[in-house]
């Protein structure tokens, strides 16, 4: 979706101010929303990409005007209701009363803490191990489609209707533009994509600058 | 769901710190619309039993306290002192870095690409914050931030220009946006000066935005 994530080539944000000697977290609330986020995600009810989806469907001036675990946490509230693991009724009164009832949920994978070294060491979530053969070589002239789904895409509004050359193949993962959308895995070749900078941004581009997108075949026409 | 008036809220808690936050929390100031819905949803999902709270726990510590940019700085000096292992990096990342055991989460695949004079290479996600989390640990709010997002693709070098990094018109500027599972760290160039350091005196002077491309390791004067 076109939506106020897909910041690629935006002006007018200011300039990058990094702070010295950074928390890992700023606030107690984002350690929770950070840790509320993965454990969750071990449920197995939703994959990465629907994950992303989820947080790219906030509206766009609340995406600008909020942080990045605010992001986090919209999503998962979105996710939790939309699944019905949690109503939305639930969370409204647990909000002004922290003692409000809770209906259980059985039978579900959740993950124990004892899991958690080992889980995070060997989660996959998008490499495939199909055997899929790449409709691209690297070196091979390609140019993106140009697409502007209502769903979840991984090709930036930047880089659509672009001509690039393929420069590494990454083998065979997930699509993210059909898994997102809860349309199944489709497992396919990703390439690293080079797009030359004025392909991208027009003649006043520096020349020998460029871009690498990753993008999968599905994303990509011969040139 | 409307969240209209918590964006409000949210947006202006953005640079309080903690301390500020405690202090409101001494005199008995209520929580956030944020703290509230955090706290709303966590106390909901334990006591509905989807998730240990202990689990918890366990997960922010080890991307407090364990995994971090002290990570990829070991793999940049091992690749700087063995010319071996500097290329099995290059050639396969995410083999190399799990010979030191750095595997996980955000990290399916990693590919290494070098700096040299030729190349200046750097790291983004326009699309998300996607970071290579089992070498840098969790990115910082800059590179979360719409101003990095928006400018790191259309311009890379005024972004890099006012963070101090100058390139040369003749070097060329190469941006990783990182908009699939595969997850990219920047190998800067050794700097000179560092002849005969110990691999872990070398690791000490790589730095988190060096790796990820919108800093240079300096030359150490002798």
């Amino acid at each position: 979706m076109n939506g106020a994530h897909d910041l690629g080539g935006m002006h007018g944000f200011g300039p990058v101010e990094i702070e010295p000697d950074e928390p890992v977290f700023h606030h107690e609330w984002e350690r929770r929303a950070f840790a509320i986020t993965l454990a969750s995600g071990f449920l197995g009810k939703w994959n990465i990409d629907q994950s992303r989806f989820a947080r790219e469907q906030m509206p766009p001036a609340e995406y600008l005007a909020t942080t990045y675990y605010e992001h986090w946490l919209w999503g998962l509230e979105k996710l939790l209701h939309d699944l019905k693991l949690v109503d939305q009724a639930e969370t409204t009164a647990r909000e002004k009363n922290p003692t409000s009832p809770a209906t259980p949920v059985t039978g579900q994978r959740v993950l124990a803490a004892r899991d958690v070294e080992k889980a995070l060491r060997t989660s996959r979530t998008s490499k495939a191990d199909e055997d899929v053969a790449p409709r691209y070589r690297v070196g091979d002239r390609v140019v993106t489609k140009n697409i502007h789904p209502l769903g979840h895409t991984r090709l930036p509004r930047y880089a659509r209707g672009k001509r690039g050359v393929v420069s590494l193949d990454h083998g065979v993962w997930v699509f993210p533009d059909t898994a997102g959308n809860g349309l199944g895995r489709r497992p396919q070749h990703c390439y690293a994509v080079r797009f030359e900078a004025a392909e991208l941004w027009g003649e006043a581009a520096t020349g020998r600058d460029a871009v690498y997108v990753d993008l999968w075949d599905d994303h990509l026409e011969p040139a | 769901m409307s969240h209209d008036h918590d964006h409000e809220h949210g947006h202006h808690h953005h640079h309080d710190d903690d301390d500020d936050v405690q202090e409101h929390r001494e005199h008995g100031a209520p929580l956030s619309a944020v703290e509230l819905r955090v706290r709303a949803l966590e106390s909901l999902l334990v006591d509905k039993g989807l998730v240990d709270p202990a689990a918890l726990d366990q997960l922010i510590d080890t991307y407090e306290t364990k995994v971090g940019p002290r990570n990829g700085a070991k793999i940049v000096a091992r690749a700087w002192v063995d010319p071996e292992f500097k290329r099995r990096l290059l050639e396969d990342g995410t083999a190399a870095v799990a010979e030191h055991g750095f595997v996980g989460r955000q990290s399916e695949k990693l590919v290494v690409v070098e700096n040299t004079g030729g190349i200046h290479n750097m790291v983004v996600c326009t699309l998300c914050s996607c970071y290579p989390w089992a070498v840098l640990g969790l990115p910082p709010v800059w590179y979360k931030s719409a101003p990095y997002r928006s400018r790191a693709v259309i311009d890379p070098r005024g972004v890099l220009s006012e963070l101090g990094v100058s390139v040369p018109a003749q070097r060329e500027v190469r941006v990783w946006d990182s908009t699939a599972e595969i997850r990219y760290m920047v190998l800067p160039e050794r700097p000179a000066g560092t002849e005969g350091m110990t691999e872990e005196q070398l690791a000490a002077l790589v730095t988190r935005d060096a790796m990820i491309g919108v800093a240079t390791v300096p030359a150490v004067q002798r």
